[in-house]
């Protein structure tokens, strides 16, 4: 009946598994050869094809038997910082060499659960610190959309670079991804996909390796805002394993998606207009704005007075609880050890280690923790920044208490780079990436990025949406309607 | 805030994160350019306002003091890079 299934949403193939159109054992064998011959994109890291076939197996024997939830079937690529029993789960990080977790992460348990299928895992950046994939330990993911016939590889973005990569090429029907500062749509923006980081607390971080603990928050990256919402409302609730997960029912997202935004009221914050933006960026933005308008939402301009201080309050904050989330890579109980000389004691061993199985950028941001957390500083650096964070909050929280129901926003400064052309810029460059998404880190709040169109060069561009912490569904319907405004089905030519 | 060489040195040390002799001016630089860039904190006027514990104003919830699992040493031990007579090994700490 179709020609790649692989190329379906979750949507589509949820309706034709149930129909009986196809079976769950096709629809991954599609998935498992567009993955192999994807192998240039260098998406997957780990591939998991025996499991994959088996879990199908069962998704069609339990789709004959009628009980069939909506990911039943559908197949999954799974970003490495997820634990997986018995499948090799190491962060992208030479540390984790070997390991392989004895426990499922309440993410993939659930989605297991749910009869969905994994592929494999997803490349990205080391421990998620780094917004182009090409920390990683296992090289760059290359983005499949090129600068028209330019072969000039780029970013899929970062840090969850290879799902991107992985549902932009079709090489699964959607993926899982973490988002510490816009890791989730910074790359989905890159690609012309969907990713939503979901309120801080709906989804379990249980058994996902830690970056910033108050700041992560996995969420679907997907080839559809309706995708989304379906994949959202399997991966979310309450976790009794997470203390800080919400222990709030999980609405049906996907019935929020009622397409009427009549009456809503669409901030614009103006900080967000920042000097040098590219002028494909500020039309895009502006396109975006006459599309809520014409869907009959009302257009405010707001003020988030605090924004510009958000970066510099997120690399004290995210380095400083990595530093201490990271001091469990020591060699001793998981990962890699480092060859000892004679005489070596432990201090040594823990030294030698991590200066080994620790690549540039997260032995960076581990030192710029420890110094910020270090006696003398930990006021000046770190207690401000946390100051500083419950401005940035008290900023959504008085726009939302005036009656703002979702903030629109550029997703990026600017379309996927070339991979390498960041390499002599400093790291602080880089961290720029991330001035739109990492307000919304900071304050806890739910943020989808959805593409809108291709730039003068042929890439993708995507917008943001901000809303109300738990109104994932009424945010999911905002980009919803921005979704079908912008009409966005380009896809990349298959070059790989 | 400006970082000479010898707080680089510590704060490697701190970290547990060899850095050879001749690495730690470069460190020392990058360091300084990161803190340089959150200087512009000190622009904010922070008076009176709580430094933020929790991003969602939910108590944490306390789960019963009781066992829930156990038992399962080997599985522990099982990604270890040494081990030794059901306990994780390390080299030497005490003479």
């Amino acid at each position: 009946m179709m020609t790649n299934a692989n190329e379906l949403t979750i949507a589509a193939a949820r309706d034709a598994l149930r129909k009986g159109e196809l079976s769950a054992t096709d629809l991954t064998m599609a998935c498992l050869t567009a993955m192999d011959a994807g192998d240039g994109l260098n998406a997957y890291v780990h591939k998991t094809p025996e499991i994959a076939l088996e879990q199908a197996r069962a998704a069609d024997a339990r789709i004959k038997g009628g009980d069939a939830p909506d990911l039943c079937g559908i197949p999954l690529g799974i970003k490495d910082l997820f634990c997986t029993k018995g499948v090799p789960s190491q962060a992208a990080s030479k540390i984790l060499n070997g390991f392989r977790p004895e426990y499922e992460s309440t993410v993939t348990a659930k989605l297991f659960d749910a009869g969905a299928v994994m592929l494999g895992k997803l490349n990205m950046d080391e421990f998620a610190m780094g917004s182009s994939n090409e920390t990683s330990c296992y090289g760059n993911a290359i983005n499949p959309w090129r600068r028209g016939n330019d072969e000039t590889a780029l970013t899929p973005g970062g840090s969850s670079g290879g799902s991107a990569a992985a549902v932009a090429a079709d090489l699964c029907l959607a993926a899982t991804g973490t988002d510490t500062g816009g890791s989730i749509r910074q790359p989905a923006a890159f690609t012309g996909i969907v990713g939503i980081k979901p309120t801080y607390g709906r989804v379990s971080r249980w058994g996902i390796v830690a970056f910033a603990s108050s700041l992560d928050q996995a969420g679907p990256m997907t080839k559809s805002v309706r995708d989304a919402a379906i994949f959202l409302g399997a991966m979310a609730g309450h976790d009794p394993k997470d203390s800080t997960s919400a222990d709030l029912p999980v609405p049906d997202f996907e019935a929020a998606l009622t397409g009427d935004i009549r009456g809503k009221k669409i901030g614009i914050p103006r900080e967000y207009r920042m000097e040098g933006m590219p002028a494909e960026i500020e039309k895009l933005w502006t396109d975006g704005i006459a599309m809520m308008k014409d869907a009959g939402a009302e257009i405010v301009d707001i003020s988030l007075p605090h924004t510009k201080y958000a970066l510099p309050a997120y690399y004290v904050i995210a380095p400083a609880e990595a530093s201490s989330n990271l001091a469990r890579y020591d060699g001793v109980r998981y990962g890699h050890r480092a060859k000892l000389a004679q005489g070596d004691g432990i201090t040594e061993m823990y030294e030698k280690t991590r200066a080994e199985g620790f690549g540039p950028e997260v032995q960076r941001r581990v030192m710029i923790g420890t110094y910020v957390l270090s006696a003398g500083f930990y006021d000046a650096y770190y207690n401000r920044a946390r100051r500083v964070r419950a401005l940035i909050k008290r900023d959504f929280d008085q726009v939302f208490a005036a009656g703002i129901d979702a903030i629109l926003t550029p997703a990026t400064p600017s379309a996927a780079f070339g991979l390498g052309e960041m390499a002599s810029a400093d790291p602080i460059q880089m961290y720029l990436n991330d001035v739109f998404t990492v307000t919304v880190n900071l304050a806890g709040l739910p943020g989808i990025s959805v593409p809108m169109g291709l730039d003068r060069q042929g890439l993708p561009l995507g917008l943001q949406l901000i809303g109300r912490p738990w109104e994932e569904g009424d945010l999911l319907n905002h980009a919803h309607v921005l979704e079908q405004a912008a009409g966005f089905v380009a896809k990349p030519a298959k070059w790989w | 805030m400006s970082i000479d060489i010898d707080t680089a040195r510590k704060v490697a040390k701190l970290a547990r994160i060899r850095v050879e002799e001749d690495q730690l001016p470069a460190l020392a630089t990058e360091l300084s350019g990161i803190l340089g860039f959150m200087e512009q904190l000190n622009e904010v006027d922070v008076e009176g306002v709580e430094p933020m514990t929790s991003v969602t104003p939910m108590r944490l919830r306390r789960r019963a003091d009781q066992v829930t699992d156990g038992n399962i040493q080997s599985r522990i031990l099982k990604n270890a890079p040494d081990t030794r007579e059901g306990f994780f090994a390390v080299p030497k700490v005490v003479e």
